[in-house]
Formats: C-alpha cells, structure tokens, sequence
C-alpha cells in the first residue's frame, strides 16, 4: 500500500521528541484517508471532520506510546474507526459496537433481487444522484460490516490490513466483507433495477 | 429449475469468487454452477458491478482545502501549512 511505504520514512523518534515539523508531515500524508474513511462511515461532512480532527488530536498525545509495531497509518486507522464507533454509539447508544455478533445467524441472507442491470451505461451508474445513493447504501449496514466494507474497497487496504485495524481474524474480515458486499448488491440491484426496468420499458 | 440448495451453498464464496482469491477448486465448482444457473450468474455479475462502482468513485471525495486548514489549526501547526494556492 503506497501510504505505507510514505509512512515507514516517518521518524518515529523525531515523533515522540514532539518535533512539530514530522507531525505536521503524518498529518499532510495522512489527513485524506482519514478524512474519506470518516466520510463514508458517518456520510456527513461535518460529522466527518469532527472525526478527523479528533483523530490527530488523540494522535498528538498518543505518540508517545506508538510503538511502531503496526505502520503508522494503521494506528492512524485504528484511533480513527473507533473514534466514528463512539460517534454512532453516541447517536444510537444501543445498536453500535464492533463486537456484535454477525445477528442473522449462520448463513447468508439468499439474494432477492435478480435483476441483471449492468448493461446501464456508465454515466447512469455513475451520475451524482447514483453517487448519492451509493453513499447513502453503505450508511444502512451495520457499523461492523460498514468499517470491512470501506477499508477493503473504498481505502483499498489488504484483508491482512483490515484485521489489524479492527482487531478481527482474517477469517472473520473476509464473512463481512462478503455479507456488505451482497447486501449493497442487493440494495443497488432495487435501485438500478428500477431504471433498467423503466429503459426496457417495462 | 436450478438447485436453489446449491445457490445458497455457494453464495458464501462468491465475494472471494469475484477477487479471484478462490482456491480452485471451489472456483471450477462456482464456474459449472454458473453454466447452468442464470440466477447465480446475474448475483455474480451484479455484485462484481457494484465492488466496481464502489471503488470507482472512492477516487472522487476530494478534502475541501478549508478542512485541511481548519485541521492543521486545531492542531496548532499552522504555521507548517504549505499553502496549496497554486
């Protein structure tokens, strides 16, 4: 991951001293990933630059006890999830932990929607109301299947990597990855069925 | 009429099945399902399209420059701000 191999060149001693320059370098590499991870986990720019604040904020007073065990972006990563879980769990105190057991028992939920919609040419997938949609589909997951989707396909981090930030095994990275993956399908097969159905006329 | 048990045996595996990361032998079990079942084949196709969206608009969220000045403010490093006014 190229935001790795920025942040191995960090001077971790340079970081403990306080040395404000270096810190202001993590922040200018890192502050994006952050920003966009906050952005899809709470789709709100307000609420995700809370976050992103708040975590170089708690960065700042924990470098001290960064250990350099994991990369630096992946500690980033980890102050970052759990800031936004605390965020949702202030908004719906019941609902939101990232233990939570998978709650629809053992298997998958069997898809529903069977409706073929890739023929859609490109500028209807990827029109800003589709965008919004999109956004607005991944806020329906719960917050543990929500942080595996987004650090997997949207930040591109290796299933390894995630299972580092979140603290799950490999294993359980790869179950939620695939039930947030069917059930955005099946919500933007509801979606993008619809309009296939009305370009056929149906 | 395909065999609705086999769907649900095998839709665990198709997010790894759409990665590529499949060992191969489930990967020939899913691709001879595939041949037969036109439901499975339109799950496939549509949850490889929706990975596909996702990721193509990941590129697309932009930081406004005002939240990574108000940042570098909260943080009290401003004066280490390269200003981007080019």
């Amino acid at each position: 991951m190229s935001s790795d191999k920025k942040s191995e060149s960090f001077s971790l001693e340079a970081l403990r001293r306080g040395d404000r320059a270096e810190f202001a370098r993590l922040v200018e590499t890192h502050y994006e990933m952050i920003y966009r991870l906050a952005i899809r986990m709470l789709n709100n720019p307000q609420d995700a630059e809370d976050i992103l604040q708040e975590t170089f904020l708690k960065a700042y007073r924990h470098l001290k006890g960064f250990d350099g065990r994991s990369s630096v972006s992946t500690w980033l990563y980890r102050i970052a999830t759990n800031e936004a879980l605390m965020f949702l769990r202030r908004q719906k105190p019941d609902q939101v932990s990232i233990e939570e057991p998978l709650e629809e028992g053992e298997s998958e939920q069997p898809p529903l929607q069977i409706v073929d919609w890739c023929c859609l040419p490109e500028e209807t997938l990827l029109s800003a109301e589709s965008q919004a949609y999109l956004d607005e589909a991944i806020t329906h997951l719960s917050p543990g299947l929500r942080l595996v989707f987004i650090l997997r396909d949207i930040q591109g981090l290796s299933t390894q990597e995630t299972g580092e930030v979140l603290g799950l095994s490999e294993v359980a990275v790869k179950t939620r990855l695939s039930r947030a993956r069917l059930r955005l399908r099946e919500e933007l097969s509801g979606y993008f069925g619809e309009r296939t159905l009305e370009g056929k006329g149906a | 009429m395909m065999d609705q048990h086999e769907c649900r045996h095998l839709l665990g595996s198709l997010s790894e099945f759409v990665d590529g990361a499949l060992e191969e032998n489930l990967c020939a079990e899913i691709e001879r399902h595939l041949a037969d079942c036109e439901n499975c084949r339109i799950v496939v196709d549509t949850l490889e399209k929706t990975v596909y969206l996702y990721r193509a608009t990941a590129q697309e969220t932009t930081v406004p420059e005002e939240v990574r000045q108000r940042l570098f403010h909260c943080l009290d490093i401003d004066d280490l701000l390269d200003r981007q006014d080019d």
